[in-house]
């Protein structure tokens, strides 16, 4: 067991690696001088050599790999432009802000879909079975952020009830209406995933065999959700990680100060550090929870340990 | 059993005419399902619709959609013969909407085009030569399979900056990854099987057998799931114009405009949210297709 | 690479079609006494052990040490318990995967060597027909384009690559006008089988091996494919190498007979010497848990005791001795090497304590086919 367990982390240290380099080659795939922002006007030669030495420009791109790899490792992912504080004391709080946002709505899908999806794949009825299964076609169709502005629309301009942007100083009014938008594409995902996982097991023989042997529809259910539940574990897993990485789109149409809104505002001012910074924090988070999941799976899914 | 071999040569047109008769070949009998769909049908003419419009919108006697007019601000349905009413500077929706079309189809086709072009040379090929260069190849793609797709879209095109190639291009890079991972894992499969052997034993090089044996067998599942990424790309491009990535001002494109009309939620929530229902409708459509793809293929031969 | 054949006759359609019609002598090489094959010490093994952490990297020799020879015009029949190596020889004379050791001389010249025949040309003398027969066929393909695709690999044009797979068929039972444009899935196991055979015949070779190739059908037509084989390999002149695991089908259509357990050859000799004065132990057992067909005969004790041993650890000295009712410390100690018998030289045995003409005559062999 363990084996298995060093052995994922093993194969992904090179991606992990593979991940850093890709983050490390994105800012010098930026059209233009990455020291154009802090340049200033009319600065002579000398002084723009200078403050590429400084910076480490001056030296062959795979010792400044190296040279930015060690930083990192150590926590110093440089500093803003714009507002000069450490890079990754930007970056914390809009973590933590992005991981409320995306672990509220995780719950709200998990909880949405795995109802649907189970009762559309448990209780074999036609009509209810095409009514989940379009719901949760039309959750995977829709651009979430325009679903935000929808939302907007309705409970806050029409009828105002709730706000519309912003976190609201911890006002657990202003999560609802971003988490219902960040969930509805992954309730979808989840719903379809569960109903197909429930209507394969129960396809099978064992199933029958339950029945069978006498034992009541609650107890079946109890054996169909451990079956069911390693699937949806890694699409839940997925999902939360996906979310927090595609949370940009929702963060911007709601004002909600997380990583998302932190990125869209680093690109327009041209903030690398800050960019590099949280496309990395984020992909590695991603990393991780992937790692996560696999290990859980084979907690859950005894299929997976004898491998 | 008749089976004294002939002497005597087959006459050519014999030939020719033993190897014409109708095919109840595999895309045939797909084909023939896909007509029996009525979900896929429906879904079919909406997009027909949809494509058309965009395609002929030039010759389709609508208002200028750069023209603006600061007196006739967001005005509603139907006002002086906007249908839609106009946008935030003046300018006619459906016009917009239609012209609106042809980029975003086009931001959210090409990449997947691309994708499936490269990351389906890519799957194939380590998918039949296995080993090692499968391996490198594997991880090399499982490197950017390790980034959230939209993540991955906005930080490329944030490298990059904005515009409609390079939308286009940071889209691409995300597609690829998934697409080869579907090839290389059919084309492992079918490389499996006992024909392909055979192929080999005949002597066939590995181009021929590919062309010849492999092809036909992996392009169905490469299909259904690029068909598949087709409304998650619309949805992602119109995205990265919604954040200012894509395509700039004044073009009219269904994520932008939901973008500049952000303000306007307020004052015309109706408008606002127009270009986003087109975003939906084209999204669903092809969805909903690739899934009756998907049925139809399911068949057990 | 279709040199060989096209100095023999111009490429038309009519040439092409002559060509299957009759035993080709021009391409003999060696001349009748020369065998067709000769196998020398082929070995295979393969790795399983992965470079993880811990777990040593253990190998299975599947293939250990084979060899033996096939006359021109005979059937030569190969059997063994599954697991035993006959597919992976198979495999191994086909060049469908790279031997680690041994030589293989098809008609006089040794194969891959550097002054003998190439393995693009080998493929024009020596074919395979597979066991399954549905996942040996294309689905895409019309079994007429999946017979044409060979020859026209090989250099033959479309029009006379389709000429040939039709004449094909017609040779192997199945008229064109009904099955060239059918889909495999359209056929029953019988006509699939049909059709890998026209499909193997296609490269016009002089060698064919049937890898287990009547093992999924049903009786009725097995019997159908087997006298087909037998028919096309006088019409043709072919020889043949056939590997079963049925014993009484061995017995049917082979000259001679070879048997494996694990990854080795422990008998050969001609089918009557083998079916009847048997000398190993373990094709003795094979013969008797073969179920009779008399009702006063029955058998009740299994003649094979325990589980067939670890091919990643086989047994030291002789492999089948701890399965064998006379083994003895000797067997422990050393391989036996195949010794001839006394009557007949060309049966061989690999046993210390090979079995006697009395030995044979109380073992419950029961001949099915007179």
């Amino acid at each position: 067991m363990l084996r298995y367990v060093i052995h994922r982390i093993f194969y992904t240290l090179p991606i992990a690696i593979g991940v850093s380099l890709v983050c490390f080659a994105l800012v010098h795939l930026a059209p233009g001088d990455p020291l154009s922002a802090i340049l200033p006007e009319n600065a002579s030669p000398q002084i723009i050599a200078e403050i590429r030495a400084a910076y480490g420009l001056d030296k062959p791109l795979p010792v400044q790999y190296v040279i930015w790899l060690g930083k990192v490792l150590t926590g110093d992912l440089g500093a803003s432009i714009k507002t000069g504080q450490p890079v990754l004391r930007e970056i914390i709080p809009a973590v933590g802000n992005s991981l409320i946002l995306a672990a509220a709505a995780i719950c709200l899908a998990f909880a949405a879909g795995s109802v649907l999806g189970g009762v559309a794949g448990y209780t074999r009825n036609r009509v209810l079975d095409r009514v989940v299964t379009s719901t949760a076609i039309t959750g995977v169709s829709l651009p979430h952020y325009w679903v935000g502005m929808v939302l907007i629309v309705l409970f806050s301009v029409e009828l105002g009830w709730l706000p519309a942007s912003g976190m609201g100083g911890g006002n657990w009014q202003n999560m609802i209406l971003p988490t219902i938008t960040l969930a509805v594409i992954p309730a979808g995902i989840i719903a379809r995933s569960v109903r197909a996982s429930v209507i394969e097991i129960r396809k099978q023989e064992f199933v029958q065999t339950l029945y069978a042997k006498g034992l009541d529809g609650r107890r079946v259910l109890q054996h169909v959700a451990k079956n069911v539940a390693p699937t949806v574990m890694a699409v839940m897993g997925l999902q939360f990680a996906q979310m927090l990485g595609g949370s940009i789109l929702v963060e911007t149409v709601f004002a909600w100060p997380g990583t998302g809104f932190l990125l869209n505002a680093a690109i327009f001012t041209r903030d690398l550090p800050i960019l590099q910074g949280t496309i990395l924090v984020l992909a590695m988070i991603f990393v991780a929870m992937n790692l996560l999941v696999d290990i859980l799976q084979m907690f859950v899914d005894p299929r997976v340990k004898r491998s | 059993m008749s089976s004294t071999p002939t002497s005597l040569p087959t006459p050519a047109p014999l030939i020719a005419a033993a190897f014409r008769r109708p095919s109840r070949g595999f895309w045939h009998t797909v084909g023939t399902r896909l007509r029996r769909d009525p979900v896929t049908l429906t879904c079919a003419g909406i997009l027909l619709v949809i494509i058309t419009a965009a395609l002929a919108a030039p010759w389709l006697g609508l208002d200028d959609p750069f023209k603006m007019s600061m007196v006739r601000r967001l005005k509603p349905f139907g006002y002086q013969g906007h249908i839609l009413g106009t946008d935030e500077l003046g300018r006619d929706m459906l016009s917009r909407l239609i012209y609106g079309g042809r980029l975003s189809l086009f931001m959210g086709f090409m990449p997947v085009i691309l994708a499936t072009l490269i990351g389906g040379v890519l799957g194939i090929v380590a998918g039949y030569v296995g080993g090692r260069w499968n391996m490198i190849i594997m991880r090399l793609i499982d490197v950017f399979y390790a980034f959230p797709s939209v993540l991955l879209a906005v930080a490329i095109s944030g490298a990059l900056g904005a515009g409609l190639l390079n939308s286009i291009v940071s889209l691409t890079l995300v597609f690829i990854p998934p697409i080869a991972r579907i090839a290389e894992s059919v084309t492992t499969q079918v490389r499996g099987q006992d024909f392909v052997e055979a192929a080999r034993a005949t002597g066939a090089s590995t181009w021929r057998i590919i062309r010849g044996h492999v092809f036909s067998n992996v392009i169905g599942p490469i299909l259904v799931y690029a068909s598949s990424l087709i409304s998650v790309s619309i949805v992602i491009a119109s995205g990265l114009s919604f954040l200012g990535l894509g395509v700039s001002p004044p073009n009219a494109e269904w994520g932008l405009m939901l973008n500049t009309l952000r303000q306007a939620i307020y004052v015309s929530p109706l408008i606002a949210i127009l270009p986003g229902v087109m975003i939906f409708v084209t999204s669903m459509c092809f969805n909903l297709m690739s899934d009756g793809l998907r049925s139809a293929m399911d068949i057990k031969a | 690479m279709f040199a060989r054949l096209k100095t023999a006759q111009p490429d038309s359609v009519e040439n092409t079609l002559r060509l299957l019609d009759k035993k080709d002598d021009r391409r003999d090489r060696g001349g009748p006494a020369q065998p067709m094959l000769i196998v020398r010490d082929m070995k295979k093994h393969f790795d399983i052990g992965r470079q993880s952490f811990g777990g040593p990297r253990s190998t299975v020799r599947a293939v250990d040490g084979v060899s033996f020879e096939v006359g021109k015009g005979e059937t030569l029949g190969i059997v063994g318990e599954s697991g035993c190596g006959k597919s992976t020889t198979a495999r191994l004379l086909m060049h469908l995967i790279e031997p680690d050791a041994g030589s293989v001389i098809f008609d006089g010249d040794e194969v891959a060597g550097v002054r003998g025949i190439s393995v693009r040309d080998l493929r024009l003398n020596m074919q395979m027909v597979f066991q399954d027969s549905y996942a040996s066929l294309n689905p895409r393909l019309t079994i007429a384009d999946s017979i044409a695709f060979g020859p026209s690999v090989a250099g033959l044009a479309t029009g006379a690559a389709r000429a040939r797979a039709l004449s094909l068929l017609r040779m192997v039972g199945m008229d064109p006008a009904v099955f060239a444009q059918r889909y495999p899935h359209e056929l029953s196991g019988g006509q699939r089988q049909r059709v890998n055979i026209a499909r193997a015949l296609a490269m016009g070779p002089r060698l064919l091996i049937l890898d287990e190739s009547v093992s999924a059908l049903d009786k009725s037509v097995e019997a159908q494919v087997l006298n087909l084989l037998r028919k096309l390999k006088r019409d043709l002149g072919l020889t043949y190498i056939f590997i079963s695991h049925d014993l009484n089908v061995v017995q049917y259509i082979s000259d001679r007979v070879l048997v494996m357990y694990l990854g080795q050859v422990v008998e050969s000799g001609p089918v009557d010497s083998i079916y009847g004065a048997t000398r190993h132990p373990y094709t003795a057992a094979l013969l008797s848990s073969r179920p009779s067909m008399n009702p006063d005969h029955r058998v009740s004790k299994p003649p094979l005791s325990g589980d067939p041993p670890n091919p990643i650890n086989p047994p030291s000295g002789c492999r089948f001795r701890t399965r064998c009712p006379k083994a003895q410390e000797k067997c422990a100690q050393q391989m036996p090497a195949l010794t001839a018998a006394p009557e007949e030289a060309t049966h061989l045995a690999a046993c210390h304590f090979p079995l006697t003409p009395a030995d044979a005559l109380q073992a419950a062999a029961v001949r099915v086919y007179a």
